[in-house]
């Protein structure tokens, strides 16, 4: 423990060091690898933009269920269905009203994008308030299996014809079934800086951009100033999350997740904290599925599957849950090996050999390799289907995450429900006072371990 | 007993138990409607008949696919959530057989190890089916459920084993890595699409009061093979000695630990019957329902764990039971809601006996 708290203080800048650290290791190797490639300069930013939108995107999604299952030791599988129901009740918001004979099959309410992200984040906290009264009161894997049959039921009403449309204070609005919604109004950013009075100063700036990208540089600009917004966003998430943490509401929160009966004879009533922890967290995911969602201009139901919450988890667990630079850490290195990364690889093979036809299926892939020992339409093949195998490594990952290191990189951290550090002191004079934080120690990790096989 | 009396004990029940009260209210909401369908005749006694049988059907593979969930859940304390890719995986080994058998010399030998994957072979083409194929059928069941018990034990051996005392929720987070590597290597090997397994085979039907209810060859071999399966795991259970010792480490395994009980014996045992039952389970759902695809298996597996979980973990009867009415349920729904939410009126099934018998219709006793 001394070692890696060592490690952790040397770094200048303490916690908010370390992520720029990373960040800025992970970017130079994007940019390394374009340049080996020649990528131009709009290559490069577009690269970078999209590796910064990941990477707030899972920072902030691991923040809110580091929230749940770091601090109060929530099981929450059901991520993406409140990702869901906060886009979904978004578009309902903000969609202008429905006119005959446009693009759109359903219209909205027409409400300006703040009204609609507050209307999505009170939704998906509600849903919150809907899975935690029942489930709460129950061990941590029936909330497990609550939640993650929350999400699929979420996204098979978004699935069904019969919510396709349906009147709502007089206007036609709807789901729009498996063909999803068109998100017509206008981007998070482009709402913000016309909000501020900064729309034209921005479009000078895109303007003036084009000293270094002559062609079109607005969507380059536009996806370089968004992955700022969301970083911004993921600063916003940590300090909320890191008030949270230190309040007495999250002492109690903590006190819960180590051993709910003690906090509850304390006074506490713990069903209460619980329920407003997972509200909570709800909102911000639900707020972070709309950051995620809106911009990309469509929506639709078959995005929200379960794999996108296993995504979340993943970066949770890298990074340690019970940490918020843990969780930040973890969204980021999760966002660039493993999301990200081999897409970016599928595409540097592409660039390098831009002529080949790989195999359409695994049976015209391994027969070569059987009958000839031909290894490269095997390859081709695994090389085409990386977004499948993808998740085959994160499976992997996650399990040997869980054999080797389940604190991940920074879960050591985990903050104690306790005010006074809980470490055995320096000094030698061995008191009464020592005696006891060994028993409370040791006592947190049994909490930790009986509490799932209670009952 | 005066109507004081009956009174005041019905005021008691409503405070004390007011969830089931409205559930009460409820079922008798639903059934006043489904009376007036029937008088009105909007609905069918025989479309309530097909819905029955249909449930019925979904039940006993739920119920069969839960078994070894909830023996495993119950022995070695956790939540498989890799248990509806090991059905997959089962389905796919045994279909893979099938085909092979079936089609030997009519087809491409690569095709049909995929299962037809890419639209090579067509299951209808081949005409398979339990009374044109039946030795290829035979052989899938076979294959399925012996695929799925190495499966099992393999992922056992180098992934469960090394991590048996973690707590529950660990072992939870590592069964839903096997679950993701596990289907995303199947969509890897047999592609995405979702292909017709069987040729239409011929069925029964039979006259019920106001109109026909169809039951075909298939239905036929998934009853019998399914109860056939539930009884031999009864006896296994109740008059075996290595019954007796799982029905033991499951009730309390310290115990049974003292007792002279080895504990990897009874855990490999479990993990031999429970595969075995979850990749027959696989075969016989696709029999059943004729199309194959690699998240069969997961999206399956929720029902699963409502049936597990209505039951009561760890009871195989329970398992059975909380099938036959999570099946029920998500068939006879569409006599009320529409049927995209069938799946949805499953859970909520579930969910109303967590809230109002949280240990499960047969209490969570044991493997009993």
């Amino acid at each position: 423990m001394s070692v890696r708290d060592d490690f952790t203080a040397r770094i200048p800048g303490g916690d908010a060091g370390l992520i720029v650290l990373i960040l800025l290791g992970t970017y130079l190797a994007y940019v390394l690898a374009g340049l080996v490639l020649g990528y131009t300069l709009r290559g490069q930013l577009n690269s970078i933009a999209t590796l910064t939108f990941y990477i707030g995107v899972f920072a902030m999604l691991s923040l809110a269920l580091n929230l749940h299952w770091g601090y109060t030791g929530l099981f929450n599988i059901g991520i993406v269905g409140f990702m869901a129901v906060g886009v979904y009740v978004t578009a309902i918001v903000t969609k202008p009203t429905y006119v005959a004979g446009g693009a759109a099959q359903v219209g909205g309410l027409g409400l300006p994008l703040w009204v609609g992200i507050l209307a999505g984040m009170l939704a998906a906290a509600l849903l919150g308030l809907v899975v935690a009264l029942p489930a709460l009161r129950l061990r941590a894997d029936y909330l497990a299996i609550v939640t993650i049959a929350m999400s699929e039921i979420v996204r098979f009403s978004f699935l069904s014809g019969e919510l396709q449309q349906f009147q709502l204070f007089g206007n036609r609005v709807g789901f729009g079934g498996g063909s999803g919604l068109i998100l017509d109004f206008a981007p998070p950013l482009e709402a913000l800086l016309r909000g501020l009075g900064l729309w034209n100063a921005y479009l000078g700036f895109v303007d003036a951009s084009q000293v270094l990208i002559p062609t079109n540089p607005k969507p380059v600009v536009d996806g370089l100033v968004y992955g700022l917004l969301l970083l911004g966003f993921v600063a916003a998430f940590y300090w909320l999350l890191k008030r949270t943490g230190e309040s007495p509401f999250g002492r109690v929160l903590k006190a819960i997740r180590e051993d709910e009966d003690v906090a509850n004879a304390l006074g506490k009533n713990t069903d209460r904290f619980k329920i407003k922890s997972f509200m909570l967290g709800c909102a911000l995911m639900g707020l972070a599925g709309i950051l995620w969602l809106v911009p990309q201009g469509a929506v639709t139901p078959n995005f929200f599957r379960p794999r996108v919450t296993f995504f979340v988890w993943i970066a949770l667990i890298i990074g340690g849950a019970g940490s918020n630079t843990g969780s930040v850490l973890g969204g980021a290195v999760f966002a660039a090996v493993l999301y990200q990364g081999p897409r970016y690889f599928q595409n540097l093979v592409t660039a390098v050999f831009p002529n080949l036809d790989s195999p359409s299926g695994f049976g015209q892939a391994i027969s070569p390799l059987i009958s000839q020992f031909d290894p490269v339409p095997f390859l081709l093949y695994t090389v085409d289907s990386i977004r499948q195998l993808q998740l085959v490594v994160m499976g992997l990952v996650l399990i040997w995450l869980m054999h080797n290191r389940p604190e991940g990189m920074l879960g050591y951290r985990k903050e104690t429900a306790s005010v006074i550090p809980l470490s055995r002191p320096q000094s030698t004079a061995a008191d009464g006072g020592d005696d006891d934080s060994v028993r409370t120690d040791g006592g947190v990790d049994a909490a930790a371990q009986g509490g799932e096989t209670d009952e | 007993m005066g109507i004081a009396e009956t009174y005041s004990r019905g005021r008691r029940f409503a405070i004390e138990r007011p969830f089931a009260l409205v559930l009460a209210v409820i079922v008798v909401v639903l059934l006043g409607d489904l009376l007036r369908g029937l008088a009105t005749g909007q609905t069918q006694f025989a479309d309530i008949g097909t819905l029955v049988w249909d449930g019925l059907m979904r039940g006993l593979v739920i119920g069969l696919a839960g078994i070894g969930l909830s023996m495993t859940y119950s022995i070695l304390n956790f939540a498989n959530f890799s248990h509806g890719d090991y059905i997959t995986a089962g389905a796919f080994s045994g279909w893979a057989t099938t085909y092979l058998i079936a089609g030997l010399g009519r087809a491409d030998i690569g095709a049909l190890l995929l299962v037809g994957a890419g639209g090579s072979v067509y299951g209808g083409t081949l005409g398979i089916g339990m009374l044109s194929t039946p030795l290829a059928v035979v052989a899938g069941i076979v294959v399925s459920g012996g695929f799925a018990i190495a499966l099992s034990l393999a992922v056992d051996r180098t992934i469960f084993k090394p991590i048996r005392n973690e707590d529950g929720i660990t072992l939870l987070i590592t069964s839903i890595g096997v679950a993701f590597a596990l289907r995303y290597l199947m969509q890897f090997v047999f592609g995405s699409d979702v292909r017709g397994t069987t040729a239409q085979p011929p069925s029964l039907s039979l006259y019920f009061i106001d109109g026909t209810v169809f039951i075909n060859a298939h239905d036929i071999t998934l009853l019998v093979v399914a109860s056939g399966l539930m009884l031999g795991v009864h006896v296994l259970l109740q008059r075996t000695k290595l019954g007796k010792a799982m029905r033991a480490m499951a009730d309390n395994k310290d115990l049974a630990l003292i007792t002279g009980i080895s504990t990897e014996r009874v855990v490999r045992a479990t993990w031999i019957i429970g595969g075995g039952l979850t990749g027959v389970a696989g075969y016989m759902f696709i029999l059943w329902k004729g199309t194959l695809g690699f998240n069969d298996g997961w999206l399956l597996l929720l029902l699963i764990f409502a049936a597990v979980i209505l039951g009561g973990i760890g009871s195989i009867y329970g398992a059975i039971a909380g099938g036959l009415v999570i099946g029920l349920t998500a068939s006879m729904s569409v006599l009320w809601i529409p049927s995209a939410f069938s799946r949805a009126a499953a859970f909520v099934v579930m969910i109303v006996i967590l809230l109002v018998k949280p240990s499960g219709l047969f209490s969570g006793r044991a493997t009993a």
